[in-house]
C-alpha cells in the first residue's frame, strides 16, 4: 500500500523540458525554493547538480517526489521516480494557482501547448511538424546575430509586421534570410518572428477555438519576451486583466509536478533520491549507435593529409601587380570575398557571417581591398552571386550577376575539369548538380522542409554551448555516433531529445548531426538509391564541409572519396572571380565612391495591383535606389504593357473566371468558395446555378489576408496550403451574406477519358465535410455540399433534384436538365478557350522566337496566393507561360510507371510528354507541401522528361514566398539551357 | 496497369516464394495458411528494426506515406538478406484501390524493386477490387469462403486477448493462449475439406471458453482504442508497438476488427451505385456479400453472450449509423466515414479515450480523423481523443509523452466518475436521516 504524504513533508517538483531544468521544492502547496536553469543536455549531471545546491533539505529528509517534463522521462524510468506528463501537471498547478482561468498557453523549448477549461478540459499539444516554440525563437535570434534578450528589445520598437511563416523554423528562416538580405530592419523583424510565434499558437494549438476569457501565459518564452507577451495580448484582443503573465510562469510544471507528487509519490529520503539519479547516468543507454568516424588518430591525420593536397596556390597581394578581378558571393548568412589575380592565384579572400547586413559588410571589405591594392592592383572586372546578388549589384556596381549554379560550376572545374557531381551544402540549403558533356544537367536543391544543413548543425552547437568548430572536432572521435535518422530539423530536434533521454554524450550527438546533414543531402535531396548514381568525380563545397566530422560521414556513406577544395566555402566567389575575368574593364564602385557610400532601407507596400507586394526600397547615396520583394516588374516602376501582352496562360485562366458575371438573384445568391477544385469546375456550378436562377457570387482571388482570416479553424497543419486557404474563402462568403454555399463532394473529378481512372485527391473530394465540422460561421448561411456525379447527366439531375428539391419545391427536373446542359456549354467554353489560348502562346513563342514554361500543377496553382506569382516571374525571365490543361490535348496520351487514376495528374503525364517533343518547351512543376499524390507524380514526370533528356524543374510552395530561391532555380534552368 | 507488371505464373506458382508483409499477426497467419492449402508457399515477413525504414527511404520517394515506405523497405528488405533466391521469389501486396494515394503501393513497390535492381520479381496485388490478373495466382470461390472465416476467427482472438492481457494473474498467458489457437485453427484449417459453418461455429465457443478459463484479477482500468490508418493502427512495426505500451501503461486496449474494413469495403460499392449510378449490376453482389457478413458477425455475437461476459463486437449496420450528422457515407478514400464511425463507435460503447493513429500527412485523415475530432466531442464531450502521426523521423518520446497525457487525462476521468458515483450516495443518506 502506498504510504500516504503526510502534511507536513516537504515535496519536490521536477520539470526538465528540451532545454532547461526547473524545480520547486514546496511545503504546504508554499514554494521554499525554485529554480531555473539550461541543462546544455546534461540532463543528469545537471538535476544532480541542481539538487546538490540545492538549500533547506536534510540528506536525511523525506520527499516526496515527482518529476515531469520531455527529456524528465527517461530519468524517471531509470532512476524509479514518478512521472507526470506535463501538460496535465500545468493543469494541476493552474487549478491551485488561478483557479478561474479559462486557458493557458505555455511555451517551452519545443513545445507548445494549450489548455481550455471552460466546458471540459481540453489540453492540445503541437503536432510533431510545429515550430513556434522557444526553440525556434533562439534559432531566429541566432538568425539575427543577436542575444534573445536584445531580439526581444528590438522588438518593442518596430514599425511593421512582415508575415513570417511559423509551422516550422526552417520555413520561417527561409521568409526571414530573404528579409534580412534585402535590408529590412531588424526591429521589424524581430517583432514579425514573434507574431509568427503567436499565429502558430492559434493556428497550430487552438484549432477553431475561441480562446477567450482569462489566459493565463506560462513557460519560458512567455516570462522572458516582452515583446512576445505584447503580441499575443495584441492579437487576442486581451484586456489588461485577463493577459496574465504570472512571475512564477516558468516553474508551472515543476510547481504542478510537487502538487502531483504529494497525492501520488512514494516518499524518499533526499540522499537516497541524489543517489538513484546518480546511478541512472551509469545506465546503458538503448538508442541505436553507429560506428565511430574515425577509429584512430592515424586515420584522421591520412585522411586529413589527403584533403590538403586540393588547394589554390595564393600570393601576397604586397608583392603582386597587375590586373585582377573580384567575386562576391553573397549567401544567405555568409558573405565570401575572393580577389583573383590574372594568373588565378588568390590575393585575397574573406569568409563570415553577413551579421544580417551583407551591404556593410561587403562595404567594409571593398575597403580593405581598395587599401590592399594601392595603385599597384587593377580590378579590371567583378562578379557577384548568391542570394544577394541584386542587392550588391545595385548597391556598387558590380560588373556581372552571375547565377549560384554556374559560379559554383566554374569553380569546381578548376579543381577537377572532369568534374560530374557537385555538392554544395551551405549554411542556409543544399544544391547539387550533375554535369553532363561539359553542361549542367540536372540541378537540384533541397526543399524548403528538409534545410537542415549547416547552420542547424551551429545553431545545435550553440544550443549546447560549443562553437561550431568546436562541437565538430568533438564528433571525430565520437565512440558510438547517435543514429538520428535523415529528416527535416524540427523532427531532428525531437531525436536529439530522444538520445539525450538515452543519456548521449556531447560528442556522439555531433558526430551524429554530421551523419544525418549527409544522409539528407544524399537521400532527402539527391535521392540517390546508390552511390554511384552520383558520379566518378565528386567536388564537395559550402561551407559546411569544413567540418571534417560531415566531410567523413559523406565519405563513408558514399564508400569514395572526393574533392574538397581547401576554399570549401569560398566557391561560389571563387567561381564568379573566374566569371568576372570576361570583363577588360570594371564599373564597379571606386576608393572615393566609397568614402560616400550611404545605404538605408525602408520599407513599403507596392499599390500597382491587388497583390500589396510589401517592398524594400534600398536606397544608396540618394542616386540609386534597389526595390525587392515585388512579385512582379510594376513595383519597380518599369513600364509593363510589353511582358503584359506576352501570353500567359495562368493570368489568362484567372481573368477568364474572374469575369463570369452573376445574373438575377430569382432564388437568392449562391457564393462559391475560389478555391481548390473550382479553379476547374466554377464555369461548370456558374452555369448550372445560373441557369437555375441564383446570382452566382465567387470568392475573391487568394490573398494572404485570406489565409489570415481561415487560419483559426484549420484543424491539420499538415494539410496543403490550397485547402488551408479554403477557411478564409468561406469566411469571406459568411461576411458577404450569400443564401447559401456550395462546394460538392465529388469522388470522381471530370472523366476525359485518358488515364485509368478519373478520382479526385481526398482533399479536393472531401474537403466540404472537413469545412462542415469545423467552420463554426457557416451555421450563419446554408452550406450545401452533396454528393454529385458530374459525368452522368442522369445521376447529375437526380442527385441535384435530392438536395434542391426539398429545399426549392417548383424546382423541377425539366429545370434541372437545361440546368446541366448549360453547365456543359459552360464548361467546354471555358476548356476549349483555355486550348485555344494555349495554341495560341505556342504559337507566339515559335513566331516571337521565345521558350515556352509549362508551368505545371493543379488548376489551383493558378491562385496568385498558391502560386506566389511564379508566372509573373517567369514572364519576366522571357518565357511564354502556359498551363498543363492548356496544351495536354496536343499530344498523346502517356504512358507510366504508376496508377494514372486521377484526372488532374493525367494531364501533368502527358504535359510533360509535351514538354519532350519540343525542343523550346520546358517544364516546371509546382508541388503545394503536404500534397501526398504528388509524391507520385514527381518521380513519375522526373523520369518522363529525364528519358527524353529534359530537364526537371520541381518548386515547392507553401505558405512561404521566397521568390529570391525560385529566381535562382528559373535562373539556373535558363542558364543550363543557353550552355 | 502499363509498365513494368511482371505476371506470376502457373509455374511460378510450383517453385517461388511468395512473401507477404505482416500486418496483422494472427489475421495474416490465417489468411496465409488458407492460401498455402491452395498450393501457395508463402512467408510472412516478420522482420521488425531501423534497418527497414532506412531501406524504404532509399527506394521510395520519402514524402510518400510511410506504410508504403515500410512495406516496400521490408520487402526489398528481405530479398537482399540472402535468406530467399532473388530469382524464387515473388511479393505480395494486400490493398483496398480508390482514390486514396495507397492505391498506387504497387506501383510503387515495383519502381523500387527496378531501382534495387530486382525488376523482375513478380508483384500480386491482393485486393477486393481485383486490380489485375495473374495466371498463377486466382483466388477461388472456396478460397474467398475460407478467409472470411479466417478474418472472424483471428478478429475474435484478438478482442479476447485485449480484453484478457491486462488483467491476467499469470503474465503471458493470454498471449501464449492467443499463438495456441492461432496455429490450431491454421492447422485445423490445413486438413480439412469441406469447411462446415457447424464446426467454424464450435470453434468461436472453443476459443470464448479458453479465454474464460484465463485467471483474471478485474481491476479498473482505462479503457483506451486504437483507430485510424489502417497499416499503422494494426502494425506494432507501424505504430512502434503502441498496444504493447498502452497495456505496459495500465490500459485496457480496444481496437475495432478487419471484419469492419472489409464491410466497409463491400458497403462502399452499394454506396457507389446509390449515389452516383455507378455498377448497379455490381451493387446486387455487394448487397448480397454484406448481407451475408453481416449475419455471420451476428452469429459471433450471440455466441460470446452465450458463452461469456466477453463484450462482442458492434454490429457494423449501427456502427454505420453513428456517423449521421458528422460525416457521409460517400466519404470513401483510405479508412474513409469508418473512421469516424470507429470513434464514435468507442465513445458509444464507453470507450471515451481514443488515440488515432496516422501516417504523417495523411490525405484522408486530415478530413476523417483530424478533421471530425471537433464534431464528435461536441456530440459526445467526454471523450478523449489524441492523435499521433507516424514517419520515420517521428521520435517515440513525443509519441509517448502524448500518450501519456491521454492516460493521465483518462484516470482523471475514471477517478472523477467514481468520486459521482459516491457523491449520490452519501445524498441519499442524508435525505434518510
Amino acid at each position: 500500500m502506498k504510504v500516504r504524504v503526510k502534511q507536513f513533508m516537504k515535496t519536490l517538483g521536477i520539470d526538465i523540458g528540451s532545454t532547461t531544468a526547473k524545480l520547486v521544492l514546496c511545503e504546504n502547496g508554499r514554494v521554499l525554493y525554485e529554480k531555473y536553469e539550461r541543462h546544455f543536455s546534461q540532463v543528469r549531471q545537471k538535476t544532480l547538480e541542481m539538487l546538490s545546491k540545492m538549500p533547506n533539505v536534510a540528506p536525511d529528509e523525506p520527499l516526496a517526489v515527482a518529476i515531469s517534463g520531455s527529456a524528465g522521462l527517461g530519468l524517471a524510468q531509470s532512476a524509479g521516480l514518478t512521472f507526470v506528463q506535463e501538460v496535465f501537471a500545468t493543469g494541476e498547478a493552474v487549478k491551485k494557482i488561478e483557479p478561474d482561468t479559462s486557458t493557458v498557453i505555455e511555451l517551452g523549448g519545443e513545445d507548445a501547448k494549450i489548455i481550455f477549461f471552460d466546458g471540459g478540459t481540453d489540453e492540445r499539444m503541437n503536432g510533431s511538424c510545429a515550430g513556434g516554440t522557444g526553440a525556434f525563437i533562439d534559432q531566429m535570434a541566432t538568425l539575427l546575430n543577436v542575444t534573445v534578450d536584445e531580439m526581444d528589445a528590438l522588438s518593442l520598437n518596430y514599425k511593421r509586421i512582415y508575415p513570417i511563416a511559423s509551422r516550422c523554423g526552417v520555413f520561417a528562416k527561409t521568409d526571414i534570410q530573404p528579409l534580412l538580405n534585402q535590408g529590412a530592419r531588424k526591429e521589424d523583424i524581430a517583432a514579425s518572428i514573434y507574431q509568427a510565434v503567436v499565429n502558430q499558437t492559434i493556428a497550430g494549438l487552438a484549432r477553431g477555438r475561441k480562446i477567450t476569457g482569462k489566459v493565463l501565459f506560462l513557460g519560458g518564452p512567455l516570462y522572458y519576451c516582452k515583446g512576445l507577451q505584447e503580441r499575443f495580448q495584441k492579437t487576442l484582443e486581451l484586456s489588461d486583466e485577463d493577459a496574465v503573465f504570472p512571475p512564477d510562469g516558468r516553474f508551472a510544471v515543476a510547481f504542478g509536478a510537487s502538487l502531483y507528487a504529494t497525492k501520488h509519490a512514494t516518499p524518499v529520503r533526499f540522499s537516497q533520491l541524489c543517489e538513484s539519479i546518480q546511478q541512472s547516468m551509469h545506465e546503458a543507454p538503448i538508442i541505436s549507435r553507429m560506428p565511430p568516424l574515425f577509429e584512430t588518430q592515424a586515420e584522421y591525420d591520412a585522411f586529413s593529409a589527403r584533403h590538403a593536397s586540393a588547394t589554390v596556390p595564393s600570393v601576397d597581394p604586397a608583392s603582386y601587380c597587375g590586373t585582377a578581378t573580384l567575386g562576391i558571393d553573397c549567401g544567405s548568412t555568409t558573405t565570401k570575398l575572393v580577389l583573383l589575380s590574372q594568373n588565378n592565384e588568390i590575393l585575397y579572400s574573406y569568409y563570415a557571417s553577413n551579421l544580417g547586413n551583407p551591404v556593410q559588410v561587403v562595404k567594409e571589405q571593398l575597403e580593405a581591398i581598395y587599401a590592399l591594392c594601392e595603385s599597384r592592383i587593377q580590378i579590371t572586372g567583378s562578379a557577384v552571386t548568391g542570394y544577394g546578388e541584386e542587392l550588391i549589384r545595385a548597391a556598387f556596381g558590380v560588373d556581372l550577376g552571375v547565377v549560384e549554379t554556374i559560379a559554383h560550376y566554374t569553380a569546381a572545374k578548376f579543381f577537377r575539369p572532369d568534374v560530374d557531381f557537385i555538392l554544395d551544402i551551405g549554411g542556409q540549403d543544399i544544391k547539387c548538380f550533375r554535369i553532363r558533356n561539359g553542361a549542367i544537367d540536372s540541378i537540384m536543391l533541397n526543399e524548403a522542409c528538409s534545410s537542415g544543413c549547416g547552420s542547424f548543425v551551429e545553431t545545435f552547437a550553440k544550443s549546447m554551448g560549443y562553437t561550431i568548430a568546436d562541437f565538430a572536432k568533438k564528433g571525430l572521435f565520437a565512440k558510438a555516433p547517435v543514429d538520428l535518422g535523415s529528416r527535416c530539423t524540427v523532427f531532428m530536434n525531437s531525436s536529439v531529445k530522444q538520445s539525450q533521454k538515452d543519456g548521449a554524450t556531447v560528442e556522439d550527438i555531433s558526430a551524429g548531426l554530421s551523419v544525418s546533414v549527409v544522409k539528407n543531402a544524399i537521400y532527402k535531396v539527391i535521392r540517390a538509391s546508390s552511390a554511384d548514381e552520383l558520379g566518378e568525380h565528386i567536388v564537395v563545397q559550402g561551407g559546411t564541409f569544413y567540418n571534417d566530422a560531415v566531410l567523413r560521414a559523406f565519405e563513408r556513406e558514399l564508400g569514395k572519396n572526393v574533392i574538397r577544395p581547401a576554399i570549401a566555402g569560398l566557391m561560389g566567389a571563387y567561381g564568379a572571380a573566374l566569371y568576372a575575368q570576361k570583363r577588360n574593364e570594371s564599373q564597379l564602385i571606386s576608393k572615393e565612391g566609397l568614402l560616400s557610400f550611404e545605404h538605408t532601407a525602408k520599407a513599403t507596400t507596392c499599390h500597382g495591383c491587388t497583390n500589396h507586394c510589401r517592398l524594400t526600397v534600398n536606397r544608396f547615396g540618394g542616386t540609386k535606389t534597389y526595390i525587392s520583394g515585388n512579385q512582379c516588374e510594376r513595383g519597380l516602376g518599369y513600364d509593363t504593357s510589353k511582358s503584359e501582352s506576352v501570353p500567359n496562360l495562368h493570368a489568362f485562366k484567372r481573368a477568364y473566371l474572374k469575369n463570369l458575371s452573376s445574373g438575377d438573384a430569382k432564388r437568392g445568391t449562391l457564393g462559391i468558395p475560389m478555391a481548390l477544385g473550382m479553379y476547374e469546375l466554377y464555369p461548370f456550378w456558374h452555369g448550372l446555378f445560373s441557369s437555375l436562377g441564383f446570382s452566382v457570387i465567387a470568392s475573391e482571388q487568394s490573398t494572404r489576408r485570406t489565409y489570415e482570416k481561415g487560419q483559426f479553424s484549420i484543424p491539420s497543419d499538415t494539410a496543403c496550403y490550397p485547402a488551408k486557404l479554403m477557411h478564409g474563402h468561406i469566411e469571406e462568403l459568411v461576411d458577404r451574406g450569400v443564401d447559401a454555399i456550395f462546394y460538392p463532394c465529388l469522388t470522381y473529378n471530370v472523366d476525359e477519358k485518358t488515364a485509368d481512372n478519373h478520382y479526385n485527391c481526398p482533399v479536393v473530394a472531401y474537403y466540404s465535410e472537413l469545412l462542415a465540422g469545423n467552420v463554426e460561421n457557416l451555421n450563419k448561411t446554408d452550406f450545401w455540399y452533396p454528393y454529385l456525379n458530374i459525368n452522368n447527366d442522369r445521376a447529375l439531375v437526380k442527385g441535384l433534384q435530392a438536395f434542391l428539391a426539398p429545399k426549392y419545391p417548383d424546382l423541377g427536373v425539366k429545370e434541372l436538365r437545361e440546368a446541366v446542359k448549360a453547365a456543359h456549354v459552360a464548361y467546354d467554353t471555358f476548356m476549349s478557350s483555355i486550348r485555344k489560348e494555349g495554341e495560341y502562346a505556342v504559337q507566339y513563342a515559335k513566331e516571337h522566337n521565345k521558350r515556352v514554361m509549362i508551368l505545371a500543377g493543379r488548376p489551383y496553382h493558378i491562385d496568385p496566393e498558391i502560386g506566389h506569382g511564379i508566372d509573373k516571374l517567369a514572364v519576366s525571365l522571357g518565357f511564354v507561360v502556359v498551363s498543363e490543361d492548356s496544351i495536354c490535348h496536343l499530344t498523346e496520351r502517356q504512358p507510366v510507371h504508376v496508377l494514372n487514376q486521377w484526372t488532374y495528374h493525367a494531364r501533368l503525364y502527358r504535359a510533360a510528354r509535351y514538354a519532350t517533343e519540343h525542343k523550346n518547351t520546358e517544364l516546371v512543376q509546382l508541388v503545394s507541401f503536404g500534397c501526398g499524390v504528388d509524391a507520385i507524380t514527381t518521380d513519375e514526370i522526373r523520369s518522363i522528361l529525364e528519358e527524353k533528356n529534359k530537364y526537371y524543374t520541381q518548386i515547392k510552395i507553401d505558405e512561404i514566398t521566397n521568390l529570391g530561391a525560385v529566381r535562382i532555380r528559373l535562373r539556373s534552368l535558363l542558364g543550363a539551357l543557353e550552355q | 496497369m502499363e509498365n513494368n507488371y511482371i505476371p506470376f505464373t502457373k509455374e511460378m506458382k510450383k517453385e517461388y516464394v511468395i512473401l507477404a508483409p505482416n500486418m496483422l499477426p494472427m489475421h495474416f497467419e490465417l489468411i496465409l495458411q488458407v492460401l498455402s492449402n491452395y498450393g501457395y508457399k508463402i512467408d510472412l515477413l516478420k522482420t521488425d528494426g531501423h534497418e527497414i525504414a532506412e531501406t524504404g527511404l532509399k527506394y521510395v520517394h520519402n514524402d510518400t506515406c510511410y506504410p508504403a515506405l515500410l512495406v516496400i523497405g521490408q520487402f526489398i528488405n528481405a530479398i537482399q538478406s540472402g535468406k530467399y533466391d532473388p530469382n524464387k521469389v515473388a511479393l505480395i501486396l494486400f490493398q483496398t484501390g480508390g482514390g486514396c494515394r495507397a492505391s498506387n503501393y504497387i506501383s510503387l513497390l515495383r519502381k523500387a524493386l527496378q531501382k534495387a535492381g530486382y525488376g523482375h520479381v513478380p508483384v500480386i496485388s491482393f485486393s477486393l477490387a481485383g486490380i489485375e490478373k495473374h495466371p498463377g495466382f486466382r483466388l477461388s470461390l472456396p478460397i474467398w469462403h475460407r478467409m472470411v472465416y479466417s478474418v472472424l476467427y483471428a478478429d475474435l482472438l484478438m478482442s479476447l486477448l485485449n480484453q484478457c492481457k491486462p488483467y491476467e494473474v499469470h503474465p503471458g498467458e493470454s498471449q501464449a493462449l492467443a499463438e495456441r489457437l492461432t496455429h490450431e485453427l491454421a492447422n485445423e484449417m490445413a486438413h480439412e475439406k469441406v469447411l462446415s459453418y457447424r464446426r467454424v461455429k464450435e470453434n468461436y465457443r472453443r476459443i470464448i471458453r479458453a479465454f474464460n478459463q484465463i485467471e483474471c484479477v478485474r481491476t479498473e482500468k482505462p479503457r483506451v482504442g486504437i483507430v485510424g490508418e489502417i497499416f499503422v493502427k494494426y502494425s506494432p512495426l507501424g505504430n512502434n508497438r503502441l498496444e504493447e505500451f498502452l497495456v505496459r501503461e495500465g490500459a485496457e486496449v480496444v481496437i475495432p476488427g478487419l471484419t469492419d474494413f472489409c464491410l466497409y469495403t463491400v458497403y462502399n460499392n452499394i454506396e457507389d451505385a446509390r449515389l452516383y449510378g455507378i455498377g448497379k449490376l455490381k451493387a446486387k453482389a455487394y448487397t448480397f456479400a454484406y448481407n451475408f457478413l453481416n449475419g455471420k458477425v451476428r452469429d459471433l455475437i450471440d455466441i460470446i453472450r452465450e458463452e461469456s461476459d466477453f463484450t462482442p463486437p458492434t454490429p457494423f449496420p449501427h456502427t454505420a449509423s453513428l456517423v449521421e450528422g458528422c460525416i457521409h457515407h460517400g466519404t470513401k478514400m483510405g479508412e474513409g466515414w469508418l473512421l469516424t464511425a470507429e470513434m464514435l463507435e468507442l465513445a458509444d460503447s464507453g470507450v471515451n479515450n481514443i488515440v488515432c493513429t496516422q501516417p504523417f500527412g495523411c490525405l484522408p485523415n486530415h478530413i476523417c480523423g483530424k478533421g471530425m475530432m471537433k464534431p464528435i466531442k461536441e456530440k459526445i464531450p467526454k471523450v478523449n481523443i489524441v492523435a499521433i502521426d507516424y514517419d520515420p523521423g517521428a521520435t517515440q518520446v513525443n509519441q509517448e509523452n502524448r500518450l501519456k497525457l491521454l492516460l493521465a487525462n483518462a484516470r482523471d476521468a475514471m477517478q472523477a466518475e467514481k468520486e459521482l458515483q459516491q457523491a449520490p450516495h452519501t445524498e441519499r443518506e442524508t435525505v434518510t436521516v
